[in-house]
């Protein structure tokens, strides 16, 4: 008998048809659903792409940025240039903002890879800061204080009569389901790309990098390669997310779209309390976040005390998360990887 | 001819010199044993010839290629393949994952192509029935197999294994042996450092004795063991 190799499992199995009937209700959603809930969507939606990125750096390529911010405010920018700019409409635009995010993260890779550690995190976030600032000389586009998307972009914006005369909703409305729905796609690619990646052999190298980098180039692997594809992999989809999260919010300014608070710190909170290293983490962590911003937006500061302290909380008892909790207590795993040897003379020494 | 040559390599860290004007040859399908006292640089020529460190010095020849400037990730794939002193497995994958990663990656094959192979070397190596266990839950004789697996899996001409029958029980190691007899009955170069002596000399045909980063003998085990530097210098005794 020969050898076989699965990495389903029942529970997967279970999950992935359930997954396939939440995705069919997503997209449903603005059929039935009133807009403030489309909005919150979206939010979560947005957070959790910016928050899969991160894992992907950070937890498979053990490459702590705090300098996310660096691309989502240049996706975000270069998406309201081409708009204002060239006149080009919003929506493709947004794949322009991936691009130069993508650009942007090829110097920022070439000195930040220089660094290790800590150093690297700071690296990152100090070249944020200096792009932020250039950004802010950038007087067409408002300089320090910012500027807003032309009113005739955003009302003739692609898609957007289709979606007031196929739900009978006006020109906003129909422009956060736009939004909604774009984010929809983004994120089930995102984490339907990330998972293909971790499912290939590159996503065995990345693995057999981070746990032990001279061992892994010591059977071939090229280690240097993993750390810029996850690098420059990352910085597109979070220029992407910004674009698009610019796109809905229709206003801009540097201290907004380059916040090292909103698009680095929540995100790692969001990645540290679900869970690092799984792609089942960021996903539980944005709910929770997002429940926990509900529930505490009235709060101001003690908001964000809270959170600090739930998350040194949830470090110290639960270094891998919530979702470490739950797959430690059930060994459910909605997006396994682990490749599981049987057949061959494994069965015959089992018996 | 000679699989692997160096001509006066040298390495120093800051005014140490871990390397010291090191030459000499490994001829085809032999077994090197590398002998010498703690601190003489064995690791550091290991590591030297893996490409983990670079020479400051000299030259190193793998199949008549100059490879003194290539990578190590390089080297692998040309052929080179080693295990760690102290075991590195990829801890958060499975035994199978482990070879996986060498397989797929050293010999640039897709997973598909090298699972029989993978499976075969778990065999030969008896961690089949570890297959599925995380590597970071083995024990320390697994380890070790497991460091002798994965260089396997990438199918090295030339095999550099350090110290990996220190810390082992009697029969542990007797089995460990059995193991590098059949895989370098199968034609593969063999360079192994080791301090336990009846283990090496049990496979090797040649021994090279290192001091101070200096080879200072290199010759048929017998002779080596009776000569009087070796004596003095790596066993310690007055002659």
């Amino acid at each position: 008998m020969s050898y076989t190799v699965t990495t389903q499992t029942s529970a997967s199995r279970v999950a992935a048809i359930a997954g396939a009937i939440g995705i069919v209700v997503l997209i449903a959603l603005p059929f039935f659903a009133g807009r403030g809930t489309i909005q919150d969507m979206f939010f979560i939606l947005t957070m959790l792409v910016l928050a899969q990125f991160w894992n992907l750096l950070a937890g498979y390529g053990g490459l702590v940025s705090i300098g996310q911010q660096a691309f989502v405010g240049m996706g975000a920018y270069a998406m309201f240039g081409v708009v204002i700019l060239m006149g080009f409409d919003p929506v493709p635009s947004i794949l322009l903002g991936g691009v130069a995010a993508l650009i942007v993260a090829v110097p920022t890779a070439f000195f930040a890879f220089r660094l290790n550690g800590a150093y690297f995190a700071i690296g990152t976030w100090v070249i944020a800061e200096v792009v932020r600032l250039l950004v802010a000389q950038w007087k067409t586009l408002g300089g320090g204080t910012g500027t807003s998307l032309p009113r005739d972009a955003t009302r003739d914006m692609w898609f957007v009569e289709l979606i007031q005369d196929m739900l009978g909703v006006r020109s906003a409305a129909a422009r956060d389901i736009l939004a909604y729905w774009l984010a929809l796609i983004l994120a089930l690619a995102t984490i339907g790309g990330i998972y293909w990646l971790l499912r290939t052999r590159r996503g065995l190298a990345l693995a057999a990098v981070r746990d032990n980098t001279e061992a892994a180039k010591s059977v071939g692997v090229d280690a240097g390669r993993m750390k810029w594809i996850v690098f420059l992999t990352s910085a597109f989809g979070t220029g992407l997310a910004g674009a698009l999260i610019y796109m809905q919010k229709a206003r801009i300014s540097p201290d907004a779209a380059f916040s090292v608070t909103d698009w680095t710190a929540y995100v790692i909170f969001i990645v540290v309390i679900g869970g690092i290293g799984t792609i089942e983490g960021p996903i539980l962590g944005v709910l929770v976040f997002f429940a926990l911003q509900s529930l505490l937006a009235d709060f101001g500061s003690w908001y964000l005390m809270t959170l600090g302290v739930l998350a040194i909380v949830i470090m110290l008892v639960a270094p891998r998360g919530l979702w470490g909790l739950v797959s430690e207590r059930t060994g459910l795993h909605l997006f396994p990887i682990r490749r599981t040897l049987s057949g061959g003379k494994l069965t015959s020494s089992e018996d | 001819m000679s699989i692997l040559s160096l001509q006066s390599v040298s390495k120093s860290f800051g005014a140490l010199t871990v390397t010291d004007d090191a030459s000499f040859d490994v001829p085809q399908g032999q077994a090197l044993g590398i002998i010498g006292p703690n601190g003489a640089g064995k690791s550091t020529l290991f590591n030297l010839i893996t490409g983990n460190l670079r020479s400051d010095a000299g030259s190193i020849h793998f199949e008549g290629r100059d490879v003194t400037r290539v990578s190590a990730m390089e080297r692998c794939l040309t052929g080179i393949g080693r295990s760690f002193q102290i075991p590195q497995p990829f801890e958060k994958l499975t035994v199978y994952e482990n070879l996986l990663v060498a397989a797929t990656h050293g010999r640039n094959l897709s997973e598909r192509a090298v699972r029989d192979d993978c499976a075969d070397v778990l065999e030969r190596t008896e961690l089949l029935r570890r297959a599925n266990t995380p590597a970071g839950q083995l024990s320390l004789l697994e380890r070790k197999r497991l460091e002798l697996a994965r260089a396997m899996a990438t199918q090295p001409k030339l095999l550099l294994l350090d110290e990996i029958a220190g810390g082992l029980t009697e029969g542990e190691c007797q089995a460990l042996i059995r193991t590098i007899k059949d895989i370098h009955a199968q034609g593969v170069t063999i360079i192994w450092i080791e301090h336990v002596l009846h283990a090496l000399t049990s496979v090797v045909e040649r021994l090279l004795v290192l001091d101070f980063g200096k080879v200072i003998g290199l010759g048929e085990p017998d002779e080596i063991m009776a000569s009087r530097e070796v004596q003095e210098i790596y066993l310690g005794i007055e002659v």
